[in-house]
Order: structure tokens, then C-alpha cells, then sequence
């Protein structure tokens, strides 16, 4: 069969179970869309900016599990999408994207919008290729598959000129591939995985700390096993959150920066920290040298760059996250009885006794000004029966997010980790709704986040993806702001935003539908209309503008060393605050 | 501690600069790095000089093996090995120099590989310490150019017992 490039590259996304590429148009790609436009397999979401494509892409491959696809042209469409390829890479999330070039003669001549796209995209992405002829373009999108989705997945980039799309050749599409510098190890060493059972049988003062890693190898049941059996709590970092169930008795919640007071605790205090799939990242170490002084750990990745990287291990076991855990339940089902539990029942009391004195809290008053986390948490209870994805962006709604929104499955969490990009959340749930047209998406988002990728609303509306956007608007970068007030003297350089733009006659103008809740008591009512409508949406939340989120561990800090609430001379300070309209610009910069 | 690591690639273009934008995006040092093609033209030979200490020098390693380019990476401080540079050295030399000139050479076996009746070039090979005794001794001299490759290494063969072989030719 002979077919042009822009052939090969559709029917090779067909045999890669491809079902929609976010895509945004140009000079160089035109053959190819003009290809996609002929056909009926694969749905094309065209999107308004590049980085848009790119985190659709990412979105729904954290739903799904399955790679994401965008396609963008040369030059500032390649370089619009670098955003979104860097966090693939500090995420992990399996994604591959397709940029155009411009014709092979041309390559180096500096021509109309041409980048060096293999260049730029190199250090952010897990590996690139540049195709030089047609006839290596079907093995390159195989291979660019297999790279993205096995061992630690990660985006790889697919660089098509434009006479190589154009081009014809026989078309033949390989059956597998095989690179020889490139063989990641799933079956962990035996020998370590014993030393680990042997470890946990022993442990007085064990600790689970899972992280992204248990999401994407799939052994969310593996690790509730291996939890249940064992008795042995679970931190969840910011990524690995939904791996295990939120509600769960041993769920201790999320860890790290913001993470609960309980879950901090427990990982200083305990004696064997059994990391699974994670990559003891310095938002959740804190100071690396005084992290879990008292433990011996066990670091389980399939990344033998994360062993070791930041904290010395003491039991490392290279392999899928999946395949160790099982071999270690099976180990452990052989030797754990009833004498653990009793072994652990002083390190269960702790736990109890840290989980009472420091819950999660926030002071809603009940005529005062809504506070972000009772939002989040109206919205859990009011959606958490419809199994929904959340996705949110970065910053102090991220973390209220992480800290209430209790999730039971994996694959249900899009957020920014690795990178902390704002503007994520908006174009991750339109990729996650792309995938799943009939579940229910929700992004939770801040009024700064969500207005960088605020012009995919069209895509939204055009595409039918219904994304319910609550917005915890309270006019600041709030993260910033609350820096600023903890360790700048509240002196709030670039953090306010001020009222602008008024996000429900933009969602309204947008054409989707746009709705605001000022009070407490328009909370519920408002939410549950957003959920109710079939358009995307976004619920315009006017919260308490000065509100911190804590517990807080300063970077840099001891993970025992949490900031549990306002320091007393900031109390103060907001309780005048708390009265002022936040409309007034001048009252809140001098606040 | 200076490590010299040994690692075998794809013989592919941007495969230096995968290398390359390892150590530089990673903060990791390179002293000096070589590189040509292995007798399997599809394939090239690296040798890098690095330094850190055994941390640095694990995630060096790691990180290399994690390049998909990359086919095999060996740290030449864990076995025993032998390393050469070569340098080529443009020498200034006035009559009453010439001769004193030659005698350097002479002493590290090195070679007169050009010369003008007021320079010499000259090539030597061995290891790093020889390279920079010779060129203190010739500074004196006047320098006009230096050229280094960067250090080449192998791991040594281990030694077999030669009666093994001894036994066959008789044989024979």
C-alpha cells in the first residue's frame, strides 16, 4: 500500500488505539490535517493555543492511563507547547506530540517559523525524533509510542517535516520494536524484595509513602492489599493522591509542604518508610537532611535515577510498581500475623492522638465571607457519589483541593506537580472530558490560574466539553500572597489582581454559562445548578481573600515543624482586614 | 574524586548533545570528553572525565544508562584500566633553544612531527601527568599552540593463565 506521510501518521495512530489528537493548525502540518479532515476514526479537538493541546493531551492521559496526542506546527506552535511537554516530563504522564517542520532543504536555513524543535524540546522531554524520510515515519511513531508508555512514562516528540509528510512509500507498520539501549526493568530483585518483607514484618513504627508511580503502573490494589494486611498507614504525596482511598481508616491523607499534620508526623516519627513509586521531591522531604531521621527505608521505582538521587536507601528495589508489590504481598501473606498488630499498637495510638490534636480546620463563620476550603468541601460531598475527575491548577486552591477533596480511585486526579503550572487544570479536564464524555468533570481553579489558558473556553463550548469550573476567586495570587504575608511582611508585591475580568459575563460571552455564589448560603444551591446543566460552566466563587493554607512546612524546614495556623500579629492584622471590601484596591493593599 | 567513565552509544546525530545536555543541565563537571565511532560503525565510543563524589558519580551513571541512546555505560574507576591523551604542542624555538628542544622530546618519547626553522610541533601520548610535565618543561621555551584530545581509556583484560593457550598449540 503506498501512502503519503500524512497517511502513515494517521493510520499508525489508528493501530496505536489513538482516539483524539488535540491539534492546532499551520503552514507546515497542513497536509496532515488536511488528511484528518478526510477521515472518521480520529477525533480532532482543535484547540486555541498550543499549550492548551498539550495539557488536553496530558489530562487525558492521567485519565486514561493511555497515551495523550496533540499535534502542533513549527516553530511558536512548537515552542507554545514546551509548557506542557516539561511537566509531562516532571510528571511522568505518558504523551506523545507531533510538531511540524519545515521541509528537510530548508532545515538550518532559518526559515518562516522555523525552530529547532528537537533542540528545545530535549530537556523536557523523554526522548525526541526528528524524521528525515518517509520510509522511517511508521517504525519512529512506534517507537515514539513505546518510549512514552513503558518503564517511567514520559513525552516524547515526533518532529515531521514537511516534505516527509507529503513524501509516498510503501506503507508497513512494524509488529514491535526494540531498542538495545533502551530495556526498563519491571521484575524487582528478588533478594531485595525479601530483605523488604522481612523489614515490614519487623517494623514497630511503619509508614507508606506512595506517589504517582502507584497510579500509573496500576496497583492502586496491590497497595490497598498490602496496606490492609500489613495494618500500615499511607501518606499520599501531591501525584499519588486517589492511589489509595481518601476515606480509607489507614488514609492519613496527602503529605509534604501542605500536606496534614498526622501524615507529616508520622513519616518524622517513623521507623521504616516504605516509598513506593515516588520520588522524595523537596516540596515533601523538607530539609533532605533531617528527613525520617529514625527510619530505614525502602524505595520502590522503576526509575533507578530517583533511587538514591536525594535520600541514601537503604532497601532499594528497581521494578514496576505493580509487579513488586505483588511479589512482596506474597511474601508477606506467608509471615504476617496477629503479632504485629499488637507490635504496632503504641505507633497506632500516636497516630490517633496526632490525628485528634491537628485535623484539618477552618473557621466558617456563618454570615461572613465564604471560605475556599468550605467550598471544596460542599463540592466533594455534593459530587463524590458521581465518581468524578478533578483537575485543578497550581497554588493555594491546589493544595485545599488535596487536603478535602478526598478521592477513592486513581486516575482521578489532574494536577501539576513537578512543574507547578498554572493553566493546567482548565485544558487537562477539557482532555479528561474528551476522553470520558459522560462522566463528570470538575476543575478546581483560582482566579489567577485559570486565566492562563482562559481562551480554550471556546474550544470547551465548540467541542461539547461540558468541564464545571469552580473558581476560588478571592482577587490574589494567593499562594504568593500568603508568602508575602508569612515571610515578606505582608508586603504584596504583583499579588493582587483586583475584580477583573468578571468571570461569569466572560464565561457568558464565551457562550458557556457562567454563575456566582457570594454567600454561604448560595453555595449549594449554585453548585448543584452548575452540576445540573450540560454546557461548561464556570461557578464564579467570591471567597475570603486573606484565608492561608495550612498546615505549612517553610521550604526548607523539618517535616515535625508545621506551621499549623496564622501567626498571632497576622491574626490581628486580618481581623481588621476581614472587613473591608475587597473591591476597594487601595483598603486591601494597605490592609 | 575523578572518575573516567567509558560509555558506548548510538552513532547517531544529537546524540552528543543528549550527553552533553546531561552533564550541563544536571550541574555535573566534564573535564574532558572524547568520541569516535567503535568498529561497528553504528555505534561510537565516549570516554568522559568527570569528578564528584560517590553520589554524583551514581547518578552520573544512572543518568547516562536512563539516556535511551545510550547502550552501555562503565565506570572505569571500579576495575583496573589504562587511559592515554595525546597532545600537540607548537613550540617557538630560537637556534639556542633547538636543541635543548629535541632533548625533551627525546627524554618523553614523544615526536617531532612538523618543523620551521623557528618552531617545532610535536606530538606526545601518555598519561595526564607525563602531558603536563612536558609542557612545563617547554614553557620556558615560548608555546605558540597546545592541542589536547581528552583521555582515551580501556578496562584491562584480566589474566588468564597462559598454560590454557600453551596447551593448545601443542596439540596442533
Amino acid at each position: 500500500m503506498i501512502l503519503t506521510g500524512a497517511e502513515i501518521f494517521i493510520e499508525c495512530l489508528k493501530r496505536e488505539g489513538v482516539k483524539t489528537v488535540f491539534a492546532l493548525p499551520g503552514g507546515v502540518v497542513l497536509k496532515i490535517f488536511d488528511m484528518l479532515h478526510q477521515q472518521k476514526d480520529l477525533e480532532i479537538i482543535l484547540t486555541r493555543h498550543e499549550q492548551g493541546a498539550g495539557h488536553m493531551a496530558e489530562g487525558y492521559a492521567k485519565a486514561t492511563g493511555k497515551a495523550g496526542v496533540c499535534l502542533v506546527t513549527s516553530g511558536p506552535g512548537m515552542t507554545n507547547v514546551i509548557t506542557a511537554l516539561a511537566d509531562a516530563y516532571m510528571d511522568s504522564v505518558p504523551l506523545v506530540c507531533f510538531s511540524g517542520q519545515v521541509p528537510t532543504s530548508l532545515i538550518g536555513n532559518d526559515a518562516f517559523q522555523e525552530a529547532d524543535n528537537v533542540g528545545l524540546s530535549r530537556p523536557c522531554t523523554k526522548y525526541n525524533f526528528l524524521v528525515k524520510d518517509v520510509n522511517d515515519l511508521a517504525t519512529t511513531i512506534k517507537e515514539a509510542f513505546y518510549i512514552a508508555t513503558t518503564g517511567r512514562p514520559g513525552p516524547v516528540l515526533v518532529d515531521i517535516p514537511k516534505d516527509v509528510s507529503m513524501a509516498k512509500t510503501e506503507f508497513s507498520y512494524p509488529n514491535s520494536v526494540s531498542i538495545r539501549g533502551y530495556n526498563p526493568t519491571y521484575e524487582g530483585n528478588k533478594w531485595q524484595i525479601k530483605q523488604a518483607a522481612e523489614a515490614i514484618t519487623k517494623a514497630k513504627k511503619p509508614i507508606l509513602y506512595v506517589g504517582g508511580g502507584v497510579v500509573f503502573s496500576g496497583a492502586s490494589q496491590e497497595l490497598l492489599e498490602l496496606a490492609e494486611m500489613t495494618q500500615i498507614p499511607v501518606d499520599m504525596t501531591l501525584m499519588g493522591l486517589g492511589a489509595f482511598p481518601g476515606e480509607h481508616p489507614l488514609s492519613m491523607g496527602m503529605m509534604g509542604m501542605h500536606g496534614t499534620y498526622q501524615a507529616n508526623m508520622a513519616v518524622h516519627y517513623s521507623d521504616l518508610v516504605i516509598a513506593v513509586g515516588a520520588r522524595f521531591d523537596d516540596r515533601v522531604t523538607g530539609k533532605v537532611s533531617e528527613f525520617c531521621p529514625y527510619a530505614k527505608i525502602i524505595h520502590i521505582d522503576i526509575d533507578p535515577t530517583s533511587i538514591r538521587k536525594n535520600i541514601n536507601v537503604d532497601i532499594p528495589i528497581v521494578g514496576d510498581c505493580k509487579t513488586v508489590l505483588r511479589e512482596l504481598n506474597q511474601i508477606l501473606r506467608a509471615t504476617v500475623n496477629g503479632e504485629q498488630k499488637e507490635l504496632r499498637k503504641p505507633w497506632w495510638d500516636q497516630i490517633c492522638e496526632w490525628r485528634q490534636a491537628h485535623p484539618l480546620t477552618y473557621h466558617q463563620e456563618k454570615d461572613g465571607p465564604i471560605k475556599p476550603q468550605q467550598v471544596v468541601k460542599q463540592l466533594y460531598e455534593l459530587t463524590k457519589n458521581r465518581d468524578p475527575i478533578v483537575s485543578t491548577d497550581v497554588g493555594q486552591h491546589q493544595m485545599w483541593a488535596a487536603q478535602y477533596f478526598k478521592l477513592a480511585k486513581p486516575n482521578r486526579w489532574l494536577t501539576s506537580g513537578g512543574l507547578g503550572t498554572m493553566g493546567f487544570g482548565f485544558p487537562a479536564a477539557m482532555g479528561a472530558q474528551a476522553a470520558f464524555r459522560d462522566r463528570l468533570v470538575l476543575c478546581i481553579a483560582g482566579d489567577g490560574s485559570i486565566q492562563m489558558n482562559m481562551q480554550e473556553m471556546a474550544t470547551a463550548v465548540v467541542s461539547k466539553l461540558p468541564v464545571k469550573i469552580i473558581i476560588l476567586n478571592n482577587r490574589f495570587h494567593g499562594m504568593v500572597r500568603q508568602w508575602q504575608d508569612l515571610f515578606y511582611e505582608g508586603r504584596y508585591a504583583s499579588s493582587y489582581l483586583d475584580t477583573t475580568p468578571d468571570f461569569v459575563k466572560l464565561a457568558e460571552a464565551y457562550g458557556a454559562v457562567g454563575l456566582r455564589a457570594n454567600k454561604v448560603g448560595d453555595l449549594d444551591s449554585v453548585l448543584k445548578e452548575a452540576m445540573a446543566t450540560d454546557k461548561p460552566v464556570i461557578v464564579d466563587v467570591q471567597t475570603y481573600p486573606y484565608e492561608n493554607c495550612y498546615p505549612m512546612i517553610p521550604a526548607g524546614g523539618c517535616n515535625h515543624e508545621m506551621i499549623l495556623e496564622d501567626p498571632p500579629e497576622l491574626k490581628k492584622k486580618q481581623s481588621g482586614a476581614a472587613r473591608v471590601t475587597p473591591e476597594d484596591k487601595d483598603t486591601v493593599l494597605t490592609a | 574524586m575523578e572518575h573516567i567513565i567509558s560509555v558506548t552509544v548510538e552513532n547517531k546525530f544529537g546524540v552528543l548533545s543528549r550527553v552533553a545536555g546531561l552533564f550541563s543541565g544536571r550541574g555535573f563537571n566534564i573535564e574532558s570528553l572524547s568520541v569516535a565511532p567503535t568498529l561497528d560503525p553504528s555505534m561510537s565510543q565516549m570516554t568522559i572525565v568527570t569528578s564528584g563524589d560517590e553520589r554524583i558519580i551514581e547518578q552520573i551513571v544512572k543518568q547516562l544508562n536512563k539516556l535511551i541512546d545510550v547502550i552501555k555505560v562503565v565506570d572505569l574507576n571500579e576495575t583496573e584500566s589504562v587511559s592515554r591523551e595525546t597532545a600537540i604542542i607548537k613550540v617557538h624555538t630560537k637556534d639556542e633553544d633547538r636543541a635543548e628542544a629535541l632533548r625533551i622530546v627525546d627524554i618523553f618519547r614523544a615526536n617531532v612531527i612538523d618543523s620551521t626553522p623557528s618552531t617545532y610541533t610535536i606530538e606526545v601520548s601518555g598519561d595526564p601527568k607525563k602531558i603536563e610535565a612536558i609542557i612545563n618543561l617547554l614553557q620556558p621555551l615560548g608555546i605558540k599552540e597546545l592541542v589536547r584530545t581528552g583521555r582515551v581509556a580501556v578496562a584491562r583484560e584480566p589474566i588468564r593463565p597462559a598454560t590454557v593457550q600453551a596447551k593448545k598449540v601443542v596439540r596442533e
